[in-house]
């Protein structure tokens, strides 16, 4: 990480042709208070009729029951476990962004984090939809929770690792959404101060009244910290969690120490992949290439390498493991992911998740912005991939072949998974109409000091 | 904004365009011995709180405290109810496996922790939310929140010189001068 902060100097500006600080907020809040454009229209309504689709999906299920999907008795996960590690870890690269790179001290972070922590937080929506719906009966959610009931002493087994992704996505979606919040406060002050009528006496309330004053920035600052600090060890708890859904059970494939470490590069790795996508649409819509510049897809790019490297060598390390294991279920079990009837998923999400980001080794590449849309959308497809190979794939030939099984989802499946995108990206286009998407405070102060430089270097 | 309510005086506004000669104004006019109630500005000014001096704030005592509530308590509760209230046989574990406790442990210990952060701060800086945005109504310029610096320097009875003010903040360079921008 530290190689990229050094790689930044002031010959490289972050925000390019110096906008003045009035600029970046009338820039990205005009389009707020203006109308939605025909684009983003389109783009709305395409999401919402996916939205509508996952809607009629969930429906069916709910009303006729968990039957409705392909699941059978060998596997009994699908297309849901797939989908909710899918979500979480898309939801990873918030964080990152906004938390991580704040402790580190990247200035690049300042023009990205705000819609970064906004995919967050849609992306833990979409992942906790999932396990909700496989309960079949969702009404009775809380039963997941501790809570004094009338059955005499009957309380939640803390020590499952089921019960421990209750709490670690329940904490992490409220860590987030308050970060996130703390993070607007100022901007939304910003837009009290630029808009009339209602919208100020709306922006006036989610600004909780705030002036600006050197007390209040002095607290303020400390607070963005120490939430930082909370969030870093967050999120590498919340996917090691997740992970250990899989690594404390005893079915080959599920049951390594590599677990932890390697879901959480893949969350990092599929986060940041996402984040690309979405920002390369979001800066080209509301016309802020000089905020989110070719450097900041710069940065990113090389993200996606090194994460991509990471995954690679888990790849390699679990099939190592299994051959050195000498446990036959275990050799067995990767074989039949690399040659059996699931041997083209496994093949996908190797050449995207391995070979595709190569490319980015190339500087002419990293600021191509076909081939980085492209590359980012093939690690999305690569990493949802990844989950459906660990979850369906270790499952459908297990210990007797007398038991094994083929998974097809049925359309019910398709329909949430379409659905899921379609709240994702639904959330998405409503927020870049109604928050700042890009942290005001925060790039005036990455102006300010890119300034400071800008006269350190001439003097 | 300190309690303003308790003081009494005149209340200046300078109003600057970068945060820089804001910076500059505040040593200087605290140098000269007047002075500098706060300071309003879009975004954090690098220096500003030694400048102003500031002491260091404790928000992270509330965060160790929220952190060690949390996580204390829910160390507690889970061991109460498999040990106390409902000891259950899983798999010959004993019924305090307390690595398996940690999981929860630390996400309570987190989750309590932030609360305690941002409740803190909001409390002590009195941010709610606010139809009627009164404190809004302490800033001496409408786009301190966006890209105008305020510098406030306070008058008391007696120990302010006027003239001496009003030469040196002309020379500080500000965009403008408020005179007794608020009257406590």
């Amino acid at each position: 990480m530290s190689a990229i902060g050094h790689s930044l100097s002031a010959s490289q500006p972050l925000i390019l042709g110096d906008p003045g600080y009035g600029a970046i907020a009338h820039d990205v809040a005009g389009s707020l208070e203006g109308r939605p454009g025909t684009a983003w229209w389109a783009a709305f309504l395409v999401a919402a009729s996916a939205l509508g689709v996952g809607v009629v999906a969930i429906g069916y299920t709910i009303a006729v029951g968990i039957g409705t999907w392909g699941l059978n008795r060998t596997v009994g996960w699908g297309f849901d476990i797939t989908n909710f590690v899918f979500w979480v870890g898309i939801g990873h690269a918030g964080t990152l962004i906004s938390a991580i790179l704040l402790l580190l001290r990247q200035r690049w972070r300042t023009s990205i984090a705000r819609a970064a922590e906004a995919m967050t937080i849609f992306a833990v929506m979409c992942a906790a939809l999932f396990p909700f719906i496989h309960m079949g009966r969702p009404w009775l959610a809380f039963w997941m929770g501790p809570y004094p009931n009338t059955r005499g002493s009957l309380w939640v087994n803390f020590r499952s690792p089921l019960v421990w992704d209750v709490f670690a996505i329940s904490t992490y979606f409220t860590v987030s959404l308050l970060f996130w919040y703390l993070g607007m406060v100022p901007d939304f002050g910003t837009l009290r101060d630029r808009t009339r009528g209602l919208k100020q006496r709306i922006y006036g309330w989610l600004s909780l009244g705030w002036d600006g004053s050197a007390r209040t920035w002095q607290r303020y600052e400390k607070a963005c910290l120490l939430m930082a600090g909370l969030a870093t060890p967050l999120v590498v708890s919340v996917h090691t969690i997740v992970s250990f859904d899989f690594a404390t059970s005893v079915i080959p494939g599920w049951h390594t120490t590599i677990f932890p470490p390697y879901f959480v590069a893949g969350a990092v790795f599929s986060g940041f992949a996402m984040v690309i996508t979405l920002l390369m649409v979001t800066r080209k819509v509301m016309h802020i290439e000089y905020l989110i510049t070719d450097k900041h897809l710069e940065q990113m790019a090389k993200v996606l390498l090194t994460t991509g490297m990471l995954v690679g060598f888990a790849y390699t390390t679990e099939l190592f493991t299994a051959w050195y294991s000498g446990n036959m279920y275990e050799r067995f079990t990767f074989m039949n992911r690399a040659m059996g009837p699931y041997a083209w998923a496994y093949w996908l999400m190797f050449c995207c998740n391995v070979f595709v980001p190569q490319v980015f080794w190339s500087k002419r590449l990293r600021h191509s912005a076909a081939v980085l849309f492209v590359g980012s959308l093939l690690v999305n497809v690569g990493m949802w991939f990844e989950r459906f190979n660990i979850v369906v794939t270790s499952l459908h030939r297990d210990y007797l072949p007398s038991s094994w099984s083929h998974y097809v989802p049925t359309l019910t499946e398709v329909g949430i998974l379409v659905g899921s995108f379609g709240l994702f990206f639904t959330c998405f286009l409503l927020f870049v109409r109604v928050a700042p998407v890009v942290a005001f405070h925060e790039v005036k102060h990455t102006l300010a000091q890119q300034r400071e430089e800008a006269r350190h270097a001439a003097a | 904004m300190p309690r303003l309510e308790a003081e009494r005086g005149r209340l200046h506004a300078l109003i600057f365009e970068d945060p820089e000669k804001t910076l500059a104004a505040v040593r200087q006019l605290k140098g000269e011995g007047f002075e500098v109630r706060d300071v309003y500005s879009p975004f954090p000014i690098h220096g500003m709180d030694e400048a102003l001096g500031l002491r260091e704030t404790r928000l992270a005592y509330a965060t160790l405290i929220g952190g060690l509530l949390g996580g204390l308590g829910k160390l507690a509760f889970q061991t109460w109810v498999h040990v106390v209230d409902w000891p259950y046989n899983i798999g010959g574990k004993p019924d305090l496996a307390f690595p398996a406790l940690v999981p929860v442990t630390f996400e309570l210990a987190v989750l309590f922790a932030a609360f305690a952060t941002i409740g803190t701060l909001f409390v002590g800086r009195r941010l709610w939310p606010r139809w009627r945005s009164e404190k809004a109504a302490d800033q001496p310029h409408p786009r301190v929140t966006d890209d105008r610096f305020a510098v406030m320097v306070l008058e008391r009875d007696g120990s302010f010189a006027p003239g001496h003010f009003r030469r040196l903040s002309a020379g500080l360079g500000p965009e403008e001068v408020i005179e007794g921008w608020r009257v406590l």
